[in-house]
């Protein structure tokens, strides 16, 4: 066989690969992505029946239920706290993040498997764990109580808290990762030049490596906000009956109530709002990229 | 040089190792106000390592490095009034032209009426004021380099510190900025410190030149210094091309420095300044260009031939110049360089053509015998 054959052949099979590669893609996520929303998108427009769930009669009447002061405030209570929480994980997964990408080279993906851990335990057993942990008799308040720093047990359960440390605990590692993935892309030459360019730490913090990490703080806050909306186990366990996320609406309407029409349209609104957020971030920075006037 | 009293940069008795290793040995540097001094090695000399140290980036295990008077060794790199041009360039990607030159200015709290002409200056000088609000992604490696320098000398730096700044650009953008960086050197009147591998590089653009091999610095001259007179052999070599033969100093001759030798079996004069003694061996050393050849006819044995007799074994067109490689009897090959005469135009040579070698008296350097 000679050599064009042979590439050809190559070429071919390589071919022949990404088609398949590609196809089982496509099939994925037409098949378990596309499809579901597709029928959640649909479903949100129909109409309640007891008997199968859903009635194909199309109504607006779960959106306009939506409207109802009761369902906005629990929207805004759960922005409020998936922020709260995002923010701190910002806070201490940037650290984090970073101590980790300056680590020796050997000892890093040590550290990161520490970080992946905590999955292959079900994060709903680990928040029950963590009742345990923040309880009026649990392991905090008992630790806090003998070191003395503390008189009375703290209330931590069943509070804002409490939704905010499950939150924090449980999507921590998704705001670490992509941070330190940013973080360790990131080019020292770049910060060399800064130095001898007159940055002292400061500068070079907010004006390099910031804007340098932005796309994995993005993708790390995308990553715990938007889960931590619908965390509903977790205000359940760990929050109380006050304490309602938007996924606790969610998860009542379609399991509890059986009101699959009205899920499925507050599901549609989350996602749209979503979107929303996103599409204004990129606005914003592209309207960043500020242009200088040349011309004299 | 006389005009070169006080240094605008000195370097004493450093010394860097990492890992363990020994980088730079016990270093002195003088760098003078003004000019363009180039560091020239091989990769792994320590010349990017002094460099550094300059600007601050590495820390001196010991020694002590001053600015214009100012002891600057434990002064961190953003506050040294110094600025590098890197190899890698090192732009802000995020950043606009204009905000990487401009960035400079910025850390230095000045206010924007003024930056803006400072750094529209600066790209004009570097001609790419008309691209200032593009990405560095959006230039091409020759581009790139030129906002580089651009934002090091908007700063108006003591020093212009670069690294190996011209490697990455192929070969005529390399000589074209070559002639701009020493123009931007003789009107801004900005103190140049060039490293570089490439020793033609070397040779146009300084007025001085340290060569330096395993840390330390091995020579220090004028380029036509170390060209014309290397110091040791690894200097003649690592400059350009040279052709090393063996000889034995006789007996000494008038006017002193002059010996009877004995070169590659033949008798000859030889000269030289250093202090040596009768029955000293020798390498004698000579530029391509130095090196003088006569045809012989093979059936006659000329005894008016005082030169080395040999034979062409290759011969390379070189456009402007023809170059021989020539076998000595002692089995020792010779690299002769000569300009086209246009008065001969069949100038050429047979493979295997007896020649004699000879060379123009004292245009040889001769050092102590090293093994080669």
């Amino acid at each position: 066989m000679n050599s064009t054959d042979r590439m050809h052949m190559t070429g071919f099979r390589a071919h022949g690969f990404r088609n398949v590669a590609v196809m089982l893609i496509v099939g994925w996520l037409l098949l378990f992505v596309f499809l579901p929303n597709l029928m959640i998108i649909a479903t949100s427009f129909m109409t309640r029946d007891h008997a199968s769930l859903i009635s194909l009669v199309f109504s607006l009447d779960s959106y306009g239920r939506l409207l109802d002061p009761l369902y906005i405030k629990v929207l805004g209570h759960s922005l409020l706290m998936g922020g709260i929480a995002t923010l701190l994980c910002l806070l201490l997964g940037y650290p984090f993040a970073f101590i980790i990408a300056k680590l020796p080279a050997r000892v890093r993906p040590l550290m990161l498997f520490l970080v992946i851990v905590p999955f292959w335990t079900n994060s709903l057993i680990r928040t029950y764990a963590l009742k345990a942990v923040l309880g009026t008799k649990g392991l905090l308040n008992t630790a806090l109580l003998s070191v003395g720093l503390i008189e009375q047990p703290l209330r931590i359960m069943f509070t804002e808290v409490a939704v905010i440390i499950g939150l924090v605990y449980i999507l921590l590692p998704f705001m670490i990762l992509p941070l330190y993935s940013a973080i360790d892309k990131l080019d020292g030459r770049l910060l060399e030049a800064a130095r001898d360019l007159g940055a002292g730490a400061f500068a070079r913090f907010f004006r390099i490596i910031l804007p340098l990490t932005l796309p994995g703080i993005v993708a790390g806050c995308l990553l715990v906000f938007l889960p931590a909306l619908g965390m509903f186990y977790i205000s359940d366990l760990l929050g109380g009956a006050k304490n309602l996320l938007i996924g606790n609406i969610i998860k009542t309407q379609f399991l509890n109530i059986r009101d699959w029409p009205f899920g499925a349209a507050t599901s549609v609104t989350l996602t749209v709002l979503m979107a929303a957020m996103m599409y204004l971030y990129y606005r914003a920075a592209g309207m960043m990229n500020k242009k200088v006037s040349i011309d004299d | 040089m006389a005009e070169h009293t006080i240094p605008l940069v000195s370097l004493t008795g450093i010394s860097k190792t990492f890992d363990g290793k020994a980088i730079i040995d016990n270093l002195d540097l003088s760098i003078y106000d003004g000019e363009f001094l180039t560091l020239l090695g091989p990769s792994g000399c320590g010349k990017t390592t002094v460099l550094r140290l300059i600007a601050g980036l590495e820390q001196a295990d010991s020694g002590r490095i001053a600015l214009a008077d100012t002891d600057i060794t434990r002064v961190p790199a953003e506050h040294r009034h110094v600025n590098t041009v890197f190899q890698s360039y090192a732009l802000f990607p995020h950043m606009t032209l204009f905000d990487n030159v401009a960035f400079g200015l910025r850390m230095q709290k000045l206010p924007m009426v003024e930056i803006r002409p400072r750094v529209l200056d600066a790209l004009k000088m570097v001609q790419l004021e008309q691209m200032a609000n593009r990405y560095p992604h959006q230039l091409s490696g020759g581009q790139q380099q030129r906002v580089a320098i651009a934002r090091a000398v908007v700063n108006r730096p003591r020093v212009l510190l670069l690294d190996e700044s011209l490697s990455a650009l192929d070969y005529k953008l390399r000589k074209q900025m070559q002639s701009e960086l020493k123009q931007l050197q003789r009107r801004r009147g900005i103190t140049f410190v060039f490293v570089t591998h490439d020793q033609e590089e070397a040779l146009s653009m300084s007025d001085r030149i340290l060569v330096m091999h395993g840390g330390k610095i091995v020579q220090e001259g004028t380029p036509r210094e170390i060209y014309e007179s290397p110091a040791n052999l690894f200097v003649a070599r690592f400059i350009g091309e040279i052709n090393i033969m063996d000889g034995e100093l006789l007996a000494p001759a008038e006017p002193a420095g002059s010996w009877h030798a004995r070169v590659e079996g033949r008798d000859c004069m030889v000269h030289s300044r250093l202090p040596f003694s009768a029955g000293d061996r020798v390498c004698v050393l000579l530029r391509p260009e130095d090196v003088r050849m006569t045809v012989t006819s093979s059936e006659v044995s000329a005894p008016e031939n005082t030169g080395v007799p040999g034979r062409i074994v290759e011969r390379l067109y070189k456009g402007a110049t023809l170059e021989s490689r020539v076998e000595l009897q002692s089995g020792q090959q010779l690299l002769i360089s000569e300009f086209f005469d246009e008065d001969d135009p069949d100038f050429d040579y047979r493979l295997g053509q007896q020649v004699n070698i000879s060379w123009v008296d004292s245009w040889e350097v001769v050092l102590p015998y090293e093994q080669h």
